[in-house]
């Protein structure tokens, strides 16, 4: 604090920090505090808001749970569902689709960005990498919507994929591609793609390719090398990218929205409708808490398993 | 289980940019082997070569006998230790020694075991479990050392591992390296650009410029009779006149300066046509108060008296300002002359060289 007001001064410092503290306080932590105290709460007519009726109560998180039905159940890459035999509460399974296929999103990702990025960190003639990036950014530039939708337009029964592989052949009849999870998958990796790229190519980049040419040398194949020298170095920007597109992912409205079929729900799609559809501002905002508690829990576990400390992510 | 290593006519290009020239050396196995030049001579990518990780644009590199073109870096029976020694950070001391057992499968009690030794052998007890962000420079050197040993190559290649060291345990791993090599008898092939270490630890010197080699031979050779101007002017220090040669006697010659004709030792391949310099070492170089009789010498103003404790260097002008330095030995018996005093630089022809200027960077270098 003294070091700013000795660079800054007292107005500069002020404003600095006193807009911090704006968005911080008023745009984030406020707001988030009045849902879940919405969230413990009855939605109830405007007349009954400060009345009897009006307690704190669990009832908003346990509907949560209620409504067992038939479970079909998505496996990844699946074009049929199969009936589990068990039934299960509506929302818990839409619930476990989200965070199964948001972790297959994260998997998948990593498995494409993880030779991308060592390719462009330590294989590529360093003056090419620029363009490469700029091949690699230029679709960012559109907005999320427009490129979720462009896939919506591509995966498409009588879309332009179809038609392509009917023409020359590949397939007889058209497939129906926005079918299951296949699509929100397809359009999530997609999407969030550079978030795992740019962490693991800076880690990989910051590793000293005498190292690699070290492992090499006293006798490692390429495998080993990665296995043992570059991935260990890495870990710390594979855990921050993986983190980020597993939290987007599962968080994400306008991907699911736009690709998933009818039988393939996302969580964030019934907190919408809870919020928008019946203006039950109280459930919505329980079940944004569950999803946010669950994920947070997810990843913290994950990074147990894999031995990642907060420290490297944040790094 | 060392080998020898030849290399026969291997030039490498980059680009249009030539860094080695048709490299000829053999190197015998178990010995000590360094090549010696300045950066950008070309002994870095020597190196590289040998090792796999750069392939020759011509000629053929074997280690013993075996033809090593096509195969991979980690198909070859060498092992490299870096400049910044590439130690893998995140692996215990003992894990890095024994990374190579584990990439050929030996068991882990295998290879604990042969870690253990390794660090016996580089004089490192106790340090199997360390991080090594916890070692010393000394200690991370002899960390990548046992590392090398480990694999047993046939053939160590060290690229100025010593480089980053301070003075005093620098020269302590020269000695410890040469014992190292001396034990296990593995091929060791050295880079520098210390002439210190080369001429300290090798048993024979190749001495490179402008990626040719110019001469190899033992230290004693290298530096003693230089080929060359620059082998000369690289290796150790010499007082240097430039000039002509006037007229060839067997094995010596009247060289014409301007500050004199000398009687001289004729260098390889000099006539009367090649640019060719004068080199005297400053300790073969003394100062008389009067001219020697029939030898050379020459009037010059003593300027400066540095002493170095086991050594004292004279610094001197001569009438054209050309600066010349005397080397005396501190037996305790030596009296000095005073700063700005006359006196003459006096030196025997058979220490005196008249060497090609072949190989410099810069013919017209400072005399």
């Amino acid at each position: 604090m003294s070091e700013l007001l000795r660079r800054y001064g007292h107005t500069l410092t002020w404003l600095f920090v006193g807009l911090t503290a704006f968005w911080l306080l008023l745009l984030v932590i406020l707001p988030q505090l009045y849902l879940l105290e919405e969230s413990f709460r009855l939605y109830l007519p405007v007349a009954d808001i400060g009345g009897p009726k009006d307690v704190y109560t669990l009832a908003n998180y346990r509907s949560a749970f209620e409504q067992p039905t038939e479970w079909k159940f998505w496996l990844p890459f699946a074009w049929k569902p199969i009936i589990l035999p068990f039934e299960a509460p509506i929302r818990m399974q839409v619930f476990v689709h989200t965070l199964l296929y948001s972790t297959v999103t994260t998997v998948i990702t990593l498995v494409l960005c993880y030779p991308v990025a060592f390719y462009l960190a330590k294989v590529a003639n360093p003056r090419n990498v620029p363009l490469l990036f700029v091949g690699l950014l230029v679709p960012m530039w559109v907005s999320e919507i427009l490129r979720a939708f462009a896939w919506f337009i591509i995966l498409a029964f009588k879309g332009p994929l179809n038609m392509a592989l009917v023409n020359m052949g590949i397939i007889d009849t058209p497939i129906r591609w926005i079918t299951g999870f296949n699509s929100v998958t397809f359009g999530l990796i997609y999407v969030y793609l550079l978030f795992m790229l740019l962490p693991i190519y800076n880690a990989i980049q910051s590793l000293d390719t005498n190292q690699m040419e070290a492992a090499k040398d006293l006798g490692a194949s390429s495998w080993r090398t990665h296995w043992r020298v570059i991935i260990p170095h890495s870990k710390p920007g594979i855990a921050s990218g993986c983190v980020m597109v597993f939290m987007l992912a599962a968080g994400s409205i306008l991907v699911p929205s736009l690709l998933a079929s009818t039988q393939s729900r996302w969580f964030t799609e019934i907190i919408q409708q809870a919020m928008f559809e019946s203006q039950d501002w109280n459930t919505g905002s329980a079940y944004a808490f569950m999803l946010l508690v669950t994920c947070t829990v997810f990843v913290i576990g994950m990074m147990r398993v894999f031995r990642v400390k907060l420290s490297d992510i944040a790094r | 289980m060392s080998a020898g290593v030849d290399l026969q006519n291997v030039s490498c290009d980059f680009g249009k940019f030539r860094a080695v020239d048709k490299a000829n050396v053999s190197i015998k196995p178990g010995e000590f082997f360094s090549f010696l030049g300045p950066s950008g001579c070309g002994k870095t990518t020597i190196l590289r070569m040998v090792s796999g990780f750069i392939d020759p644009s011509e000629g053929q590199i074997k280690i013993g006998g075996q033809d090593m073109n096509g195969i991979r870096p980690n198909k070859r029976p060498t092992a490299l230790i870096f400049q910044n020694l590439a130690l893998f950070p995140l692996m215990p001391v003992w894990e890095n020694i024994s990374f190579g057992l584990e990439v050929r499968g030996a068991s882990k009690e295998a290879r604990r075991a042969k870690a253990e030794e390794l660090l016996k052998l580089v004089d490192l007890h106790d340090s199997a479990d360390k991080a090594i962000s916890q070692l010393s420079g000394g200690q991370k050197q002899r960390v990548a050392i046992a590392r090398a040993l480990a694999v047993e190559p046939s053939v160590m290649l060290l690229d100025e591992p010593l480089s980053a060291l301070d003075l005093k345990l620098r020269q302590h791993m020269r000695a410890e390296l040469r014992a190292i090599q001396k034990r296990t008898n593995v091929t060791f092939i050295y880079i520098t650009h210390d002439q210190g270490e080369a001429l300290a630890m090798s048993d024979r010197v190749a001495v490179m410029s402008q990626g040719k080699i110019q001469q190899i031979s033992t230290p004693q050779e290298i530096y003693n009779t230089p080929v060359n101007g620059f082998v000369a002017s690289f290796v150790g220090e010499n007082n240097i006149f430039k000039g002509k040669v006037k007229s060839i006697d067997g094995g010596k010659c009247a060289f014409e300066t301007d500050a004199g004709t000398f009687t001289a030792t004729l260098g390889p391949s000099v006539d009367a046509n090649t640019i060719a310099r004068l080199y005297v070492r400053p300790e073969y170089s003394r100062l008389q108060a009067a001219p020697a009789e029939g030898g050379n010498s020459i009037p010059v103003t003593v300027t400066d008296i540095s002493f170095e404790g086991n050594f004292i260097h004279v610094h001197a002008a001569d009438q054209t300002g050309r600066h010349v330095t005397v080397e005396t030995r501190n037996d305790g018996s030596v009296t000095l002359p005073a700063i700005g005093s006359s006196q003459y630089l006096c030196f025997d022809a058979a220490t005196a060289r008249v060497l090609a200027d072949q190989g410099m960077k810069d013919p017209s270098i400072d005399e």
